[in-house]
């Protein structure tokens, strides 16, 4: 009995150490040293694996972070100003703080203001339309509503309103990664500061078309009037192939060309609502 | 014995229904809308300007690049404007608009109605006539003919291979053009054929075109011996380029090869005739054959139209648009491109303007995959659509190589066989384009 | 100006739908389903209408009420379910029986996966299966009901055929003293009454349907033929080697649902291979299966759980038995 039990401890212990050396070789034999700090990095990020900050995940990025001399040119958009500031810390490195941004969509020709042409009848896929042909309406620009960009996001934050057929941003969640800019074939979305409060002021539209035709086929289309530019104070707005364009860097958001747009495609977002523009002229007049 | 690919193919009802209509000219209408991009490959690039005096045959458009090709007028009188118009895409492409005067033709265009049989000309002068002409291929693809003849350094044709299969459902204009401009046809083969250096042709033909099969073969054999008229099954995708080599030598093209890899050249009737007029008749390629069909059309016409004619003139030529009418095909209905712009115009390969209704075309709602399995019979290709669908959704590039996506013809069995209504090809295609991307942008080896 | 349809190509499509392939299963089904109707009566038409309408109002209201997806039991799938399951029923069991085998096959085997194509396992024999282990009395009492039209017609076979076969030999007897005391003859395993499920009481009706279906290109032949093939050789070689402990071929695949198993379960689209050479492996390895179960194993069947196993193996079939692919085989040059 008492031999059994000796047999049985000492073969399990032999065993137990044999494999033990085993492992401890093969650990060895196949170590890869890999910077601690990655890891730690890693935790801080915020773990989305969007790709938004050009690498293909959170684990990559945080390595170019640790490899990278400086902090220049990474950014994660999920993460923001907070996380960059955490990860150069930790790192013992100054990091410049980046303007917010968020994804703007440039196209508001909604069912009425841009009436169809012809009825799509294939896949729901705004890639497979566009290879197809020009779109369902007769503006070559605008958005094609298939949802591509929805698709994309990782974060919830654009969706398609059924109403207009357009893609809506939720501008609280949007960490601008640039997913829905890729995905769109029509390059309608752009990435643009977010503004002091959120207020920012955009040309909703990319029609490159001669105005009478940009017109025709959009009730809301920039036809290339230069009106917003003459208005405009401060050089913010430039206008190449009859679009109007505004330079989020110089926009004093002074909201004079959001009133002088003929077809209403300059947007302003989050400011407060207007007193409505013959009472201004009173105003002013006393 | 007929002969047949070996590998998928479905049998989708023929509806030849305007068969019988013989070749007619179209009137020549008040105004051509010719495209500068009517070939695979670069834009032609304009060489008339607003206002001069254009008569038709003559050279508007010069070949812009290495794959390209020269544009002729295809009518008389005087250019309105050079300006970007939409296609039937709605894409914006350069047009040449000519107002119609008269018809006033080019003086060296051989205008009489013998049949020139002398072939006198060299190869390289046949090549450079075909360049000249601006002939393309006209089966679909529209890619220039003398760069088709003119194989690459090292390859070597050893066959001509003439596609008059015309698998696509509804055509009958290479069924027209064998029924009357047979020999025209053989002459233009034997011309390719001198072109190439090649020994022996041969020229396919789907068996339910018997009176084609029968008038080839009795002229074939007075003096063109060396063309072989061979019947084919009544299967799709025949005409394709790669299951024609299959059907007719047994050789299969390798994956991303060109049919030169096996030796072959393969041309379309139309192409042979086009060939003969530009060599032997001096007339550049401005006009063809269109079939306008279509079950809800009063009647179905094969019209000999000039480029540059509008799809909406086409129609109200055969009675106006009727009701029921909801898609307009350019093409056959299996490969061919819906039109979104009526106001478009046709161009050198155009072979067809098809009028479908909604319950032949809409497509039913996309319901789960069951397994079925019938994509995967129907793939001419031998590939799994069903797995490439489900790939291309998730965009698995490296997968979706593996599963050879990229050899795909785009011949669209899988979706016509489909019970599910799964849009398999409409995703395949581009993840297709995708894939095509990445490996051509690999460095060669 | 009228709003044109704008699509990718093809512009045209073929006739079949889901549905249609489902309807002519059915279809196929109505012969089998007649005779059986002419042997049992009553009963017969009771499973089938039972076991249709519990797939049916099971799968809509799991999507009406559960998952609140889209309604899809007009593809008559659910209804080609429950007519399978009652089809491979002993004639005589009561309904709630067949209830809840068309439970269990819809709701489990193929709601959970996700609905019609989503399933990995067979839905109609998932449910008869667990209706074997759970009722293994009912379910292997294969006696004759009484009808109103038919009175208690010779209700002595109580057992199918190999049943009593794997009985005989356990006792001791062999084959031909089992076959001429229990009157076995080929014209009664063609055409009726050898003891078995509903639905497979005459093999000739079954193959009239197997033809509609090659006819109609449903399914192709490949899977039955390689499952028949299979059954044929492999009991063939045992038979030869000692004819008195195993049945001969033919007995093999004319009894124990071969016939209804590989025409109508094993070639359910859902749950079988992609490409050709794939369906021939499934086949064989169904064929193995099947035997293997009946000479060795605890059942004397066999057929739903090779069916099953080989079920499970169908993604490593699609993954590694591709279809010839074009322009392979051909060197360059």
């Amino acid at each position: 009995m008492t031999a059994t039990i000796i047999f049985t401890i000492a073969s399990l212990t032999v065993l137990g150490l044999v494999l033990a050396l085993i492992l401890y070789f093969t650990a060895q034999k196949f170590k890869v040293v890999e910077d601690p700090r990655i890891d730690d990095v890693e935790t801080i990020l915020p773990g989305a694996n969007c790709g938004g900050c050009g690498f293909t995940g959170c684990r990559s990025f945080a390595e170019g972070c640790v490899n990278a001399e400086s902090m220049d040119g990474l950014f994660c958009p999920v993460g923001g100003n907070d996380v960059m500031k955490r990860v150069a810390d930790y790192l013992g490195r100054s990091v410049a703080e980046m303007v917010p941004q968020v994804a703007v969509v440039r196209c508001n020709g909604n069912c009425d203001s841009r009436p169809k042409s012809n009825n799509y009848d294939g896949y729901t896929s705004c890639a497979v339309m566009a290879s197809l042909y020009a779109g369902d309406t007769d503006c070559r620009y605008g958005c094609l509503g298939q949802g591509d960009c929805e698709l994309s996001c990782d974060f919830d934050a654009i969706k398609m309103n059924p109403r207009t057929g357009l893609p809506e941003v939720d501008a609280d969640k949007c960490t601008a990664c640039g997913a829905c800019v890729k995905a769109c074939p029509k390059m309608i979305i752009e990435l643009r500061n977010k503004g002091p409060k959120g207020k920012r002021i955009f040309v909703s539209c990319i029609n490159k078309d001669k105005g009478g035709v940009a017109k025709k086929a959009c009730a809301v289309a920039c036809i290339g009037c230069t009106k917003c530019q003459k208005v405009c104070a401060y050089d913010a707005i430039t206008i190449s192939s009859n679009l109007a364009y505004i330079d989020y860097n110089k926009c004093k958001l002074c909201r004079k060309c959001v009133v002088e747009c003929p077809t209403n495609a300059i947007w302003e977002v989050n400011f407060p609502v207007r007193v409505p523009k013959k009472e201004v002229a009173e105003v002013e007049q006393h | 014995m007929s002969k047949t690919f070996r590998i998928g193919g479905i049998h989708p009802h023929d509806n030849k229904i305007s068969v019988n209509a013989a070749i007619e000219n179209f009137p020549v209408m008040e105004r051509a809308y010719i495209s500068m991009s009517q070939h695979l490959g670069a834009p032609a690039e304009p060489v008339v300007a607003k206002g001069d005096k254009v008569k038709t045959g003559q050279l508007i458009a010069k070949a812009n690049g290495f794959i390209s090709a020269n544009i002729h007028s295809s009518v008389s009188g005087t250019v309105n404007s050079i300006e970007m118009l939409p296609d039937l895409a709605g894409n914006l492409v350069q047009h040449v608009v000519v107002n119609v005067e008269g018809d006033e033709w080019m003086e060296s265009i051989d205008r009489t109605p013998e049949i020139n049989r002398v072939i006198k000309d060299s190869p390289q002068d046949i090549i450079a006539k075909i360049a000249e002409c601006g002939v393309v291929g006209l089966g679909g693809a529209a890619f220039p003919t003398h760069i088709k003849l003119s194989p690459p350094p090292g390859k070597k044709a050893e066959f001509l291979l003439v596609n008059g299969a015309e698998c696509e459902p509804y055509l009958t204009s290479d069924y027209r053009i064998m029924l009357e401009n047979t020999e025209e046809i053989l002459i233009g083969v034997k011309l390719m054929m001198s072109a190439l250096g090649v020994k022996r042709a041969y020229l396919g033909i789907e068996e339910n075109k018997p009176q084609a099969i029968k008038k080839m073969k009795e002229i074939a054999s007075k003096g063109y011996q060396e063309i072989k008229i061979v019947s084919l099954k009544k299967r799709y995708p025949q005409g394709g380029e790669k299951q024609l080599i299959d059907a007719i030598t047994g050789r299969q093209v390798p994956s991303m090869g060109l049919p030169i890899d096996v030796g072959v050249v393969v041309q379309n009737v139309g192409t042979a005739l086009a060939v003969y007029e530009a060599v032997q008749k001096n007339k550049p390629l401005f006009e063809g054959v269109v079939t306008v069909t279509g079950k809800c059309m009063p009647e179905q016409r094969n019209f000999r139209m000039r480029v540059g004619t509008t799809f909406e003139s086409m129609i109200f030529a055969v009675g106006g648009f009727p009701k029921d009418a909801e898609k307009l095909v350019s093409g056959g209905p299996m490969m061919g491109k819906a039109v979104s712009r009526i106001e478009a115009a046709s161009v050198k390969s155009t072979s067809a303007l098809l009028l479908l209704t909604e319950e032949e075309t809409k497509r039913g709602e996309e319901a789960n995959c069951i397994r079925c399995a019938k994509c995967v019979d129907a793939c001419p290709m031998g590939l799994e659509p069903y797995l490439l669908n489900r790939l291309s959704r998730a965009n698995r590039i490296e997968d979706l190589e593996a599963n050879m996506v990229h050899d795909c013809i785009e011949c669209g069995s899988c979706l016509y066989v489909c019970p599910a209504d799964i849009p398999l090809l409409d995703t395949i295609r581009l993840s297709k384009t995708k894939v095509l991307k990445i490996i051509r942008s690999r460095p060669k080896k | 100006m009228k709003k044109l349809i704008v699509s990718p190509a093809p512009h045209l499509h073929g006739n079949e739908s889901t549905k249609s392939l489902m309807r002519d299963v059915i279809i196929a089904l109505v012969p089998s389903l007649l005779v059986s109707v002419y042997f049992f009566g009553f009963s017969a038409i009771k499973l089938a209408l039972v076991g249709v309408a519990t797939a049916v109002a099971v799968e809509y209201v799991i999507q009406r009420y559960i998952v609140k997806s889209k309604i899809t039991v007009n593809d008559y799938s659910a209804a080609l379910t429950g007519l399978l399951l009652s089809l491979n029923l002993p004639p005589n069991s009561p309904w709630w029986i067949m209830f809840i085998g068309s439970v269990v096959a819809i709701g489990i085997a193929k709601m959970t996966f996700g609905g019609v194509g989503q399933n990995l396992f067979n839905p109609a024999l998932v449910g008869r299966v667990f209706l074997l282990v759970s009722f293994p009395v009912i379910m292997t009492d294969y006696s004759i009901p009484t009808s109103w039209f038919r009175e208690g017609i010779d209700a002595s076979s109580g057992a199918t055929a190999l049943s009593i076969v794997k009985e005989g030999l356990a006792k001791g007897l062999t084959m031909d003293q089992i076959f001429s005391e229990n009157n076995f003859s080929y014209a009664q395993m063609l055409f009726s009454k050898i003891g078995g499920s509903v639905g497979e009481v005459s093999a000739l009706a079954l193959i009239l349907g197997f033809v509609y279906l090659l006819i109609r290109r449903v399914i192709r032949p490949h899977i039955p033929l390689a499952i028949i093939g299979t059954v044929l050789l492999f009991s063939g070689i045992f038979w030869l080697i000692n004819p008195q402990m195993y049945a001969d071929p033919l007995f093999n695949v004319l009894t124990g649902g071969i016939l209804i198993g590989s025409i109508f379960m094993a070639t359910d689209y859902v749950t079988s291979p992609m490409s050709k050479k794939g369906m021939v492996l499934y086949g064989v390895g169904i064929g193995i299966i099947t035997m293997l179960i009946r000479y060795w194993g605890a059942y004397p069947e066999g057929i739903s759980f090779a069916i099953l196993i080989m079920n499970a193996t169908v993604p490593l079939i699609n993954m590694y038995m591709k279809p010839a692919k074009f322009g392979k085989e051909v060197k360059h040059g």
